[in-house]
């Protein structure tokens, strides 16, 4: 794997969980959100399809992630547990297609924890600098 | 319903190998309602043949569209213009409707991209189970609505076997036994002097078992 590896990670992101510290994307940084994040809100986790995702995916990211509402303290009952399927499904496919499924992952987070999702953030952006370049990527 | 669902992602991949320029039909009947061949589902599996291709760094040219249905001939009729472009015909309709394309396009590959099950209905969302077997001679005035043919393990006529326990079949443990359910019902409706009258042997020529099946309607025919 290339030193000079950057990962270009997509974050699908609950709009209520977010929004009260995602809107400052400048702050964010300065708080330590990674660089090759790009955060896409949505107006709850369980909105974001399979189809986004693939298509995320398709067109050469890294990595992608969902981060919804806490499970069982959804702001929309059920939303983040379809992600989570959803997630789940997506996994599935990259086994298939002979991908490793850590490229996508699902997060849960309580409503407005800034360091969690910076957290979050790291997180996945580590684990796919681990991973090294989609297969996908540049093609 | 017709119920179906995608066959494994590797199969498909292997059916297609090798093929430029494919079309992905979706239908917009059954398979739709069942989530396995509807516009939602051909985008997603469009999506995933043109990811395969790209990892491999083979080119693919990947057309995605639905029809009305696939098993009537006037929606096959707008294909006709285009058909010839392609490799293949990625079908996500049932069997029914791939074998309608084959019937219709002689020069044109068509390739399955469902496996199809059953005759079923929509337990809860997700979940799907088989109700009627097309047997072609109903017999649910006999047995209450609930049909052995299609949900008896072994298809018996005259009462359950000695393997149902508790309600449950001996197959599969999740499975109802159908002829408990048969009785609890015909009992519920206070009918159970139906289950006096023994069924007799069933003619399966007019199953499968007797080979294809066709209506011919001469009220219906122009």
């Amino acid at each position: 794997m290339s030193s000079a590896f950057k990962p270009e990670v997509t974050a699908f992101c609950c709009r209520y969980a977010v929004y009260s510290f995602a809107e400052d994307m400048e702050a964010l940084a300065r708080a330590g959100f990674p660089d090759g994040v790009k955060v896409e809100q949505i107006s709850c986790s369980g909105r974001v399809d399979v189809v986004r995702l693939l298509k995320a995916l398709e067109n050469g990211a890294d990595g992608v992630y969902v981060v919804g509402c806490e499970e069982e303290k959804c702001h929309n009952m059920a939303g983040s547990q379809r992600a989570k399927k959803r997630v789940e499904y997506i996994k599935d496919v990259l086994s298939q297609l002979g991908m490793e499924p850590e490229r996508v992952e699902m997060f849960f987070m309580p409503r407005g924890d800034e360091a969690r999702f910076i957290e979050m953030a790291r997180e996945m952006t580590g684990k796919v600098m681990a991973l090294g370049p989609s297969p996908l990527r540049g093609r | 319903m017709i119920v179906a669902e995608r066959k494994p992602i590797k199969e498909i991949i292997s059916m297609i190998s090798g093929l430029r320029k494919i079309l992905v039909l979706g239908c917009k009947g059954c398979v739709t309602v069942c989530s396995a061949g509807g516009e939602r589902e051909v985008e997603i599996l469009a999506a995933i043949i043109r990811m395969d291709r790209k990892k491999k760094g083979e080119p693919v040219e990947v057309v995605e569209r639905t029809l009305v249905r696939q098993c009537d001939p006037e929606y096959l009729d707008l294909l006709s213009d285009t058909i010839g472009q392609f490799d293949a015909v990625l079908s996500m309709a049932c069997g029914v409707g791939v074998n309608f394309l084959a019937d219709r396009y002689p020069k044109t590959v068509v390739l399955p991209a469902l496996n199809t099950k059953f005759y079923g209905v929509a337990e809860e969302q997700g979940v799907w189970s088989e109700r009627c077997a097309g047997c072609g001679d109903c017999i649910l005035d006999r047995t209450g609505g609930l049909c052995p043919v299609a949900r008896c393990s072994k298809g018996l006529f005259n009462g359950p076997c000695g393997g149902s326990v508790n309600g449950k079949c001996e197959i599969n443990p999740d499975i109802p036994c159908v002829w408990q359910l048969i009785y609890d019902r015909l009992k519920d409706l206070n009918q159970l002097d139906k289950l006096d009258e023994i069924l007799p042997a069933k003619d399966w020529g007019v199953s499968p078992h007797g080979g294809p099946r066709k209506i011919v309607r001469e009220d219906l025919k122009i």
